[in-house]
């Protein structure tokens, strides 16, 4: 009996950890650290129906207890992600992977959706209506729950796997956003994306990030997030992949009392590149010492004090 | 070989204004394997400065690293602190680095906190035969370092922006001033004069580059910059060097 393992719509989970997407490429970048199979699924990087480049550099700042970026979704397009990427992530890796899709039309989304679902490593679709750092779509169908709910059902309609759709802070009510969502079809949700910030270079006063704002991660946005995974749970019978400032096992056990089924590890996989197999490790030793006998037990318990 | 090692600080010390060497010893030293890779170090808790900090190598053998860094934020200012016995936690061999070719003359040239990670290659460059000749370029003579150093490898120039020490002017100045003549040319210093250099000769050169990193080994796309033989490279991995046949100049 695997006391670490997570059912999800599309996803058996020999653990809940799961890198979030955009901190860990495609994946293989990683095995020149550790053995990555010990992952429990994995996001891939952000991934649109035709190549982009993403944004002008600078693109990445600091905070405290956090960064800043702005990449503007950079990926080889849905056809070489699939024949490509995917094909040398295979390798090196053995489990059912999570595939971010991103687009700035109702139409991009579908095509890329229909086309990525169908590849055999992929067990779920993340949809990304929440990148702050591209011009056009993204975060316009993250922030109006109506474009959501329409775009949840278009992608629902042509996509094999389930579909989970990755929700933005930068709402003023998540939980209407999560409701949309839910009643359009989703399996899933996934969050927190990134909260957009800037910095500003001392001397000169200018921004650092050459697309002026982007988003921040890391620590610094814990208890954002679980406040909001706190509030959506109640309000959603769908599971959730909690996400936001996670950077050691005690991180998780907090993550998953508030509502997540899940969780992904984000912007620590950049500072310490074995973040995540650090957490898997440190898991079992700290549900020891806290009596926890098998992890989906405290999924939501939080809740015991509504 | 495990990327990721403790290094321990055998010496902090000042080399011109702002500008420290500092050398760590460890076994994660064997894991460089080109002059012109970089390591990436954290510093801290993750408070103030949450990423690390890549940085040149200047110097390394089996068991050390030489690095010379210029205090310019909060990371370099709490380097400047750092004690001998302090350890660091770093990612080391990272990026392609320098190739070594068989080649007659090479010409090396660095600028400002560009100069340390010329100085290891240059040293390999002279072991192999090659004759060596460096142009050093610093905005005054309070910024001059390493001078000696690669004086002791062959003919060296020195120039500065105010005319302060050695020659005034830049480094594509003191080339053409000096006729300096050579098969491949090796540099490392500010965009500006990187770009320089590819407009004075893109085809025999190979120049080291700079970029904010978010994680320095390939995950997170900070660093990505056009290049004429492909839709992008990571400077973190597909860089920090790159052929001067194929550096697109940022307007």
């Amino acid at each position: 009996m695997n006391r670490l393992a997570i059912q999800l719509p599309g996803l058996n989970l020999e653990n809940p950890i799961i890198p979030a997407s955009g901190t860990y490429g495609f994946g293989y970048e990683f095995s020149q650290f550790y053995d990555i199979d010990c992952l429990g699924s994995i996001m891939i990087k952000g991934t649109t129906i035709e190549p982009r480049f993403g944004n002008p550099l600078p693109r990445i700042a600091e905070g405290r207890a956090g960064m800043l970026n702005a990449i503007g979704l950079q990926n080889p397009g849905v056809d070489k992600v699939m024949s490509e990427e995917l094909e040398k992530l295979r390798v090196v890796y053995h489990h059912k992977v999570i595939a971010n899709v991103a687009g700035s039309s109702m139409e991009d989304y579908v095509a890329c959706a229909s086309k990525i679902s169908t590849h055999d490593m992929v067990g779920a679709l993340e949809l990304n209506i929440s990148c702050p750092n591209v011009k056009a779509g993204g975060i316009q169908f993250g922030t109006d729950p109506q474009m959501a709910a329409d775009l949840t059902k278009a992608v629902k309609a042509v996509s094999k796997v389930p579909v989970y759709v990755k929700l933005s802070p930068n709402v003023t009510d998540i939980v209407a956003m999560a409701k949309a969502v839910e009643a359009a079809g989703a399996d899933g949700i996934t969050m927190i994306n990134t909260l957009i910030g800037m910095r500003f270079d001392l001397r000169t006063g200018k921004p650092i990030i050459a697309n002026k704002t982007g988003g921040y991660s890391g620590p610094a946005i814990f208890p954002v997030a679980l406040k909001m995974i706190y509030q959506v749970y109640q309000a959603v019978k769908i599971p959730i992949i909690g996400m936001g400032g996670v950077s050691e096992a005690r991180d998780v056990i907090e993550m998953m009392s508030a509502g997540a089924s899940a969780v992904a590890v984000g912007s620590a996989n950049l500072v310490d590149p074995y973040a995540c197999k650090k957490i898997i490790d440190a898991l079992p030793v700290l549900m020891d010492e806290l009596n926890i006998k098998d992890l989906k037990d405290i999924i939501g318990r939080s809740h015991q004090y509504d | 070989m495990e990327k990721q090692g403790m290094m321990t600080i055998v010496s902090n010390t000042p080399l011109a204004k702002d500008v420290y060497e500092m050398v760590l010893k460890g076994e994660a030293a064997k894991n460089i394997s080109a002059p012109g890779q970089f390591i990436n170090i954290k510093l801290d808790d993750g408070q103030t400065t949450y990423l690390r900090r890549p940085m040149s190598i200047h110097d390394y053998d089996e068991s050390h690293i030489t690095l010379a860094y210029k205090v310019v934020g909060v990371g370099t200012a709490k380097m400047k602190t750092m004690k001998p016995g302090e350890q660091l936690d770093v990612l080391v061999g990272l990026g392609n680095g320098f190739s070594l070719e068989p080649i007659k003359k090479a010409l090396i040239i660095g600028g400002g906190v560009g100069v340390p990670p010329m100085y290891n290659l240059a040293k390999k460059l002279a072991a192999q035969g090659t004759t060596v000749i460096t142009v050093l370029g610093f905005n005054s003579a309070c910024d001059v370092f390493y001078e000696e150093k690669f004086k002791a490898l062959g003919t060296t120039y020195v120039c500065t922006m105010d005319g302060s020490y050695g020659v005034q002017g830049n480094v594509v100045d003191v080339i053409k001033k000096e006729g300096i003549e050579y098969d491949r040319y090796y540099a490392c210093g500010p965009e500006k004069m990187l770009d320089a250099l590819v407009l004075f000769d893109d085809v025999n050169g190979y120049l080291s580059f700079e970029a904010r990193m978010g994680c320095g080994f390939g995950a997170c796309m900070g660093c990505s910059c056009k290049v004429k033989t492909a839709p992008y490279k990571r400077i973190c991995v597909e860089g920090p060097v790159l052929k001067s046949s194929e550096v697109i100049i940022n307007e």
